[in-house]
């Protein structure tokens, strides 16, 4: 039998661990960044600055920042039941019909406090309504959600093109977008609250979705953590039998998991569509999808996490984007590899330095142990 | 006879189309069979092409370019398998990573390096793998429908296409023939029971990720040296994916993986020649719907529909040596 290694501290299993995982995963990203030929400490410092160096970067790095919060409590909720939500992308892209619907339906005859709540349902309808089939068929069949979400990813992508190129495009028009909405249809921006800290933003799209979407991931918190529903989803999470012996119906809470998260993954097209562009353009996801697998995996699927992790790879998409201006060779694409990184390092490879962090804790609480007993016996004499 | 050139013509775009989908589909065919699950194919296939089409383009040999593909491809495979089998880390997880990395980095390298917008420079045909034509194809074209059929159909195609379909029996001999195959099979379904045995686990898995790795590379620089003329951004557009597909289709059997793939060419082959052109009764099909084919018809089976499809049952689970 080896020893069993000793418990890490909380702070390092959700502080540190990931620190060094992000860390790493970065060092990666700088070699790329030196193989193409520029210096890799430049480019942090362009980026840092593109993305918290003037009030717009910031509103930027926000607005990215809340697509990636929706996405990320979308994969991180089914996480925690054992699920592996893929399919976050087409979930969004499909809410985006909700959006769409209301906001072409409404925009010109509500106010926008009126047409948000209605268009917040129907984009969370829409995206659960997305995630119950894949669901289903795993609750039933037993069919792999992984592989299913996949497959539901190519099928969204392809309703939505046809949808865009023919069916939703105003007539004569040449581009696949919807017309713009009305006046109802379009979120109030966010520039009061970074007027309130000194910041002056101007054409940034941040909008009223980022609160909600802190809101989401307050709700998330309060559902997993301090309700039975949650409880159950965390047991399935764990230990599928011991639920099925507690006697939780896999079938419903595999449902309602799936159609949370899909709700979670849905209610993202508000942030593009009703709050930046006000109509829906071909792909307005974006790959948002799947930055949401690396956000949950390094958030450690807590919406504390999830938050700081989603603010982190919004200030990469902002960041990076300022990049590329002066690097003509460091493209969006950077992002896409930085994010592979961290998903192989913070997910994949996550075991990889536990054991020797382990150690090292193993060694200083022995050490520690050793010095307080040396001092309570040199106290007794 | 028009129409059977037309349909001739259909089933040649239908074998072109399908080459790539068969190689990643073997590809993972060895891998899931070991019991390494792989989402990766996808990005072990682009970061193949890239490699294929880089190499040609700088050594003008696209047999160098083969063997780079390959080189990229395994070592992506071995990262899969250092998470997967060494640190036993989420097999989805990890593919997912792979195919992220492969995505930014081919076309990240690509700018730097030729600075055409992700491409890499158009081969000559002296740097590709060029159409071959039968002994006799010529000669036996005038003769009626067994003419045309070996000579638009069997003759004309680049050797990698004749590789791909003499791999789908060699996969099968190794599989069903050979003490590997068995012992791949069976780490799949009960790792366990290998390992008391006394065969390693993790060599065997890790075999098996490099023969992923290989066939995936071949997959690649077919696309960008012998169906194409370099690489080009996303080149891949999901085909790992379809191939994943295709391999659940045939429920993880070499030669009904063949059939698989040949059907999804086939609907992409059809979508491709279709467009535009409507087809009788049911007026024109949304190019769109018959892109979706494939998904939905894999999902129609994964429901338990046609068939129910089991996968090996050790897949996606790491194997821990009981202390």
């Amino acid at each position: 039998m080896s020893q069993p290694f000793a418990k890490l501290p909380a702070w390092a299993d959700y502080g540190l661990l990931p620190l060094i995982n992000l860390i790493v995963a970065f060092l990666v990203a700088g070699l790329v960044v030196m193989l193409v030929g520029e210096s890799p400490i430049d480019a942090a410092v362009l980026m840092v600055k593109g993305a918290f160096g003037s009030g717009d970067g910031v509103g930027y790095t926000l607005y990215y920042a809340t697509n990636f919060i929706f996405t990320g409590l979308c994969v991180a909720v089914a996480f925690h039941c054992g699920l592996f939500n893929i399919g976050g992308e087409g979930q969004a892209y499909i809410g985006g019909l909700g959006v769409t619907i209301v906001g072409l339906g409404l925009g010109n005859s509500l106010p926008w406090w009126l047409v948000f709540p209605l268009a917040i349902l129907a984009s969370a309808l829409v995206g659960a309504l997305w995630a119950l089939i894949p669901a289903w068929l795993q609750a039933k069949r037993g069919s792999h959600v992984v592989i299913t979400t996949i497959m539901f990813n190519f099928i969204a992508a392809s309703i939505m093109v046809y949808l865009l190129v023919g069916v939703l495009k105003p007539l004569g028009s040449q581009a696949p977008e919807t017309r713009v909405f009305g006046d109802g249809g379009q979120l109030p921006g966010l520039g009061w609250l970074l007027n309130i800290i000194g910041l002056d933003m101007r054409s940034a799209p941040l909008n009223i979705s980022f609160l909600l979407a802190l809101l989401a991931a307050f709700l998330v918190w309060l559902l997993i953590w301090r309700t039975k529903l949650g409880y159950e989803i965390r047991t399935m999470g764990f230990s599928p039998k011991a639920a099925r012996y507690a006697g939780i119906s896999e079938l419903r809470i595999i449902i309602i998991t799936m159609m949370i998260s899909g709700a979670l993954a849905g209610m993202m097209a508000l942030n593009p569509i009703m709050g930046a562009q006000h109509r829906m353009q071909l792909d307005f996801v974006q790959g948002a999808g799947f930055v949401g697998i690396a956000v949950a995996l390094m958030g450690r699927s807590h919406p504390v996490g999830i938050v700081l992790a989603a603010i982190l790879f919004g200030m990469l998409y902002q960041g990076g984007a300022e990049i590329a201006f002066d690097m003509p060779n460091i493209s969006r694409d950077m992002i896409v590899i930085i994010q592979g990184l961290v998903i192989l390092f913070a997910g994949a490879l996550e075991h990889m330095f536990r054991p020797s962090l382990q150690r090292i804790f193993q060694r200083v609480g022995r050490v520690k142990r050793e010095t307080a007993s040396v001092v309570t016996a040199g106290g007794g004499q | 006879m028009d129409f059977l050139i037309t349909l001739l013509q259909l089933f040649d775009s239908t074998i072109r189309l399908s080459v790539p989908l068969l190689l990643a589909c073997l590809a993972g065919l060895y891998s899931e069979r070991s019991g390494i699950f792989d989402i990766g194919l996808e990005g072990k296939m682009l970061a193949g092409a890239f490699a294929a089409g880089t190499v040609a383009a700088w050594y003008g040999s696209a047999w160098a370019g083969l063997l780079a593909a390959v080189l990229v491809s395994v070592a992506l495979g071995l990262v899969h398998g250092f998470a997967s089998i060494t640190h036993r880390g989420n097999q989805i997880v990890s593919g997912v990573a792979i195919n992220f990395i492969a995505a930014g980095t081919t076309v990240i390298l690509g700018q730097a390096w030729f600075s055409q917008g992700g491409r890499t420079p158009s081969l000559p045909n002296t740097a590709r793998f060029n159409p071959i034509n039968l002994p006799g194809a010529e000669a036996m074209r005038g003769v009626p429908i067994i003419g045309p059929i070996y000579y638009e159909l069997i003759s004309g195609h680049s050797i990698l296409v004749y590789l791909a379909f003499l791999l789908v029996p060699f996969t099968w001999w190794v599989l069903y023939r050979t003490r590997f195959g068995l012992r791949l099979r069976a780490v799949g379904e009960n790792p366990a029971a290998v390992d008391t045995a006394g065969v390693s686990v993790p060599w065997l898995r890790y075999r098996a990720v490099i023969c992923c790795g290989v066939l995936c590379g071949v997959a690649g620089a077919y696309l960008a040296t012998a169906q194409g003329a370099g690489f080009v951004k996303d080149m891949t557009a999901g085909k790992g994916y379809i191939a994943l597909a295709a391999l659940i289709f045939a429920k993880w059997r070499p030669v009904q993986a063949m059939f698989a793939c040949l059907l999804f060419g086939f609907l992409d082959a059809v979508a491709i020649r279709m467009q535009g052109h409507p087809m009788p009764l049911i007026g024109e099909v949304p190019v769109q719907l018959m892109q979706a084919l494939p998904y939905i018809l894999t999902i129609v089976l994964l429901a338990g529909f046609i068939g129910k499809a089991i996968p090996p049952k050790a897949g996606g689970v790491a194997y821990v040596k009981e202390r």
